[in-house]
């Protein structure tokens, strides 16, 4: 099987859907250079009328999409960073996602809003935000993360061809990042989870970027014998519940790891799941590892510090194995950072 | 103008004016949920721009917005069932008075945030020559949304892509409360136009034929592939922001008398009607049957929005996901 780039792969995603359906088409900012390499290249096969270079205007470009998605088409919108679409939040927020509902059911929006999320590139403040759960927040909006690029061309062929507005999420400081890619019909249905690694001890939940982290950190503690179950959710909303919760009910032990903020983070709702319906699976209190609660830095060294790390995870996975850990105070270390300094 | 297109216009204005004098009646009695923002006083603005388009152009409206659905051919029936609450209304209650859209005749959705609407217009557009047909697609909003980021990159943007869109402008002059003087830089909003390298007409907007003919030149420049055209009509206002509104400002004044005397006396459906007499369009019994017809149907409209069945509950969980 031929490997590609997550950027690849989904230019392949692109390019695939676009052959098969003549209404999905591609708009947004610099989309026939292509910023990211996702949509380079796809200008040359279906011209002007397909791969719509539009004004430096997130907000009317989401909000035209819009107007074409409930007038017939499927557009993919590229707004490039995930910070920029709070440029666009109202007519994502407002429009897309309401249409349908607040219409009794009239229109439907199949529109995908395609962005980079979170840091890891020195991007500075303003562009390396992981910004997921302000989407996740929104009532029916889908919002997808894929973690790989062989799941990022499935999801993102699953994304368009979905009758509702979608958030697709690539990872900025993974877009590099190679893997086995089928030149086939490959779709990943959205909201079904996968695990990327099974184990027996403890489960791990990890989307987008933070699924390498917590791969390395389980290959850290298989030294100890400790065996982590990595589940990726891949779609954040709606998302797998099932699949985490007979992971914990197997292992008895669960750490959320996500690059988002602590206060309702993604991993804020994988924990309150696991503890609402598996708490008497559970065998210590559920962790989470979240990115820290500031602005982004530019120093690659206070990034690092910001983005959890492989060792963040170990320590949490090994909180949950201390003993009498219950009914104390059981605050990640990480969240303290900031305020021991 | 041929006779059947002025009583077709002065139809539409009849036809907003006895919906909303009876809205406005049902608000006051506190039959109504929520609250409401009424058309009358503008009534030239829809009427003459929906006159000059076909059934299947695309428009997007506002929080003002009963005076747009019923000039685009709704039905009162769903419309007052929608702002009753019910379930057979437009958008089975979840919508209310400022979500109504009906998009079998290309009305695509009311809009509660100002300039929201205006760059889903755009899309519409851009739909419409995407797929290669010759609709042409219509924003109102009003004075207030042209000081909205949205506005102007909607008119950049369709400028540039040589968009079918028309953007309507009902300058009623105030923004809420707050006086258009106030809050925008220039006099004439039609001027903002030039920024963007795209024709701006200011028409009379209590004159329904004026703007009538103003809207189908930029319909027809649309259809033709020239791109979009920023309208501006000027208007009155006859009666508040919204309605009720007395009471939430607690004797807070806002319009000078004498602007309220001439949002009064430049009444677009008295200057129509006037217009038709002169015209000799239709004869006075006519006129009179057609006004007794159409205030009969809003009663029904009434009637039949009370003995609607309300939302189950249950409800709030349809029209999610596709």
């Amino acid at each position: 099987m031929p490997k590609k780039t997550y950027v690849a792969a989904i230019k392949d995603a692109l390019a695939e859907e676009m052959r098969r359906d003549p209404n999905v088409f591609l708009i947004g900012e610099d989309v026939r250079l292509g910023v990211f390499a996702g949509t380079r290249g796809l200008h040359a096969e279906f011209g002007d009328r397909r791969v719509i270079d539009t004004p430096i205007s997130e907000l009317a470009v989401a909000g035209a999409g819009v107007g074409a998605a409930v007038t017939g088409l499927r557009p993919v919108v590229d707004l490039m960073f995930g910070t920029f679409l709070y440029l666009a939040l109202d007519q994502i927020v407002q429009q897309a996602a309401s249409a349908r509902y607040m219409f009794g059911g009239q229109a439907k929006a199949p529109i995908v809003y395609m962005v980079q999320n979170g840091g890891g590139i020195s991007a500075g403040a303003h562009h390396s935000q992981a910004v997921h759960p302000i989407f996740m927040n929104v009532p029916l909006l889908k919002v997808v993360m894929p973690s790989n690029p062989a799941d990022a061309k499935g999801l993102l062929k699953a994304a368009i061809r979905d009758d509702n507005p979608v958030i697709f999420l690539s990872p900025l400081s993974i877009t590099g990042l190679r893997g086995e890619v089928t030149d086939d019909d490959h779709i990943v249905p959205l909201g079904v989870g996968d695990m990327k690694r099974v184990g027996t001890d403890v489960t791990i939940c990890a989307a987008g970027a933070m699924v390498q982290t917590a791969l390395k950190a389980s290959d850290a503690l298989a030294k100890d014998g400790i065996e982590a179950e990595v589940i990726d959710p891949r779609t954040l909303k709606p998302w797998d519940e099932a699949l985490v919760l007979d992971s914990v009910r197997k292992t008895g032990r669960f750490v959320a790891v996500d690059e988002s903020k602590p206060i309702c983070g993604a991993a804020s709702e994988w924990v309150a799941t696991v503890a609402e319906k598996a708490f008497t699976f559970l065998k210590a209190p559920p962790q989470r590892v979240s990115g820290q609660d500031v602005a982004s830095p530019f120093s690659p060294v206070l990034e690092r510090t910001v983005i959890p790390s492989a060792d963040e995870v170990v320590a949490a996975v090994r909180r949950t194995f201390e003993k009498n850990r219950a009914g104390q105070d059981s605050r990640a270390k990480s969240h303290d950072l900031v305020l021991d300094s | 103008m041929d006779n059947d297109k002025t009583l077709d216009i002065y139809t539409r204005m009849l036809r907003i004016r006895r919906f909303e004098e009876q809205v406005g009646t049902l608000f006051a009695q506190g039959q109504l949920p929520g609250f409401v923002h009424l058309y009358i006083g503008e009534e030239a603005v829809a009427a003459g721009v929906c006159a000059a388009l076909r059934d299947d152009d695309f428009i997007v409206s506002t929080h003002r917005g009963h005076g747009h659905v019923i000039a685009k051919g709704g039905d009162f029936s769903r419309m007052m069932a929608e702002l009753f609450g019910k379930s057979t209304g437009y958008c089975k209650g979840k919508g209310g008075s400022m979500h109504i859209a009906d998009f079998q005749i290309g009305m695509l959705g009311a809009c509660g945030i100002v300039g929201g609407g205006i760059p889903m217009a755009v899309g519409a557009g851009l739909s419409a020559k995407y797929r290669g047909t010759d609709q042409v697609s219509v924003t109102f909003f009003g004075d207030g949304a042209s000081n909205e980021g949205s506005f102007h990159e909607s008119l950049n943007l369709a400028a540039v892509m040589k968009l079918p869109v028309l953007f309507v402008c009902e300058n009623n002059q105030y923004g809420e409360f707050t006086p258009m003087e106030r809050a925008t830089s220039v006099r004439d909003i039609a001027l903002r136009a030039q920024g963007y390298g795209i024709p701006g007409i200011i028409v009379d907007g209590t004159d329904a034929l004026a703007v009538y003919d103003v809207a189908a030149k930029a319909v027809a420049r649309a259809r033709a592939g020239q791109g979009p055209t920023l309208i501006e009509a000027k208007t009155h206002r006859k009666g508040g922001h919204a309605e009720g509104e007395k009471a939430f400002l607690a004797g807070g004044v806002y319009r000078s008398p004498e602007e309220l005397a001439e949002a009064q006396a430049k009444d677009p459906l008295a200057i129509m009607h006037r217009k038709m007499m002169d015209m000799n369009v239709i004869v006075p019994n006519a006129l009179e049957e057609l006004d007794h017809n159409i205030t009969q149907a809003v009663v029904e409209s009434v009637a039949f929005a009370r003995q609607s069945p309300d939302p189950k509950p249950e409800a709030i969980y349809e029209d999610t996901w596709v």
